[in-house]
């Protein structure tokens, strides 16, 4: 028995389009890494260089945010259904400016920190 | 790909009342719609729970939640909306950073004005912003 991870429609070119794939492992972060060395790419969309949960995403373990259950950390066992959604946001303000009233890092590559480019 | 969106002026107006409403917060959204087909059938308005002016964040859970649901219904989320209260209709970096649906029409309306909207739709795919037209049509679904 293995560990089923729902893949969203953007992330589906790193899994030769495949919307449910298996992996293993013992928390999110072990998961992330098995699923990484069978489709290279994908760890570095669901986490940041810093090593923290990409602010792009949504990572569910049967069904809870895993932002509530330790992140990376949380716990994940055979069995468990993961499921990945592109997280949902945006809005007028600057992007780092939104993510400094998120108290999130923000780590969008193309903009600068302190950038507060509008519209 | 079209480049064009077509949408049921109903959905438009629940769209606006729903952009209307939350002002001057942000209001954001989804319209599903059959898998393939391009057509917005079901209007779902989500809570903005960054519950901001300049933005918007769909609360995590509602949309596990809803995102299930199209599966189930083998619908997807055909059109992505939100509305700007202080600016134009058009993507911001933020918007585009985030835009995470390659399939769906992007619908920004813009509420700065009180008596009429800016109603703009785009492709957001690999950072790329392209605009399409808006067809508002009559009566494509029972709404």
């Amino acid at each position: 028995m293995a560990i089923e991870v729902r893949v969203p429609t953007i992330l589906r070119s790193y899994t030769g389009g495949a919307k449910v794939v298996e992996g293993s492992g013992d928390t999110l972060s072990g998961l992330i890494d098995d699923l990484d060395a069978k489709h290279s790419g994908l760890k570095g969309r669901l986490i940041t260089p810093e090593g923290g949960l990409h602010r792009f995403v949504n990572i569910y373990v049967n069904d809870e945010d895993v932002r509530f259950l330790g992140a990376l950390d949380a716990k994940v066992s055979d069995g468990d259904s993961v499921t990945i959604l592109p997280a949902v946001a945006g809005g007028a303000l600057g992007f780092a400016a939104a993510a400094a009233l998120l108290g999130r890092p923000s780590n969008h590559p193309a903009t600068a920190p302190g950038t507060t480019e509008g519209e | 790909m079209n480049d064009v969106l077509t949408i049921d002026s109903a959905i438009v107006e629940a769209i606006v009342a729903h952009a209307r409403r939350d002002h001057p917060d942000e209001a954001c959204g989804v319209v599903a719609g059959p898998i393939g087909s391009d057509l917005p059938t079901r209007h779902i308005a989500m809570d903005n729970a960054a519950r901001s002016m300049t933005f918007y964040e769909f609360d995590s859970m509602e949309q596990l939640r809803v995102w299930r649901e199209m599966d189930d219904n083998d619908e997807e989320p055909v059109v992505i909306y939100h509305s700007h209260t202080a600016t134009e209709a058009y993507p911001s970096r933020t918007d585009i950073s985030f835009a995470g649906e390659p399939g769906a029409h992007y619908l920004l309306v813009s509420t700065r004005e009180p008596d009429s909207e800016e109603i703009r739709s785009f492709r957001i795919v690999d950072g790329v912003v392209t605009e399409e037209e808006v067809n508002i049509v009559d009566a494509t679904v029972d709404a």
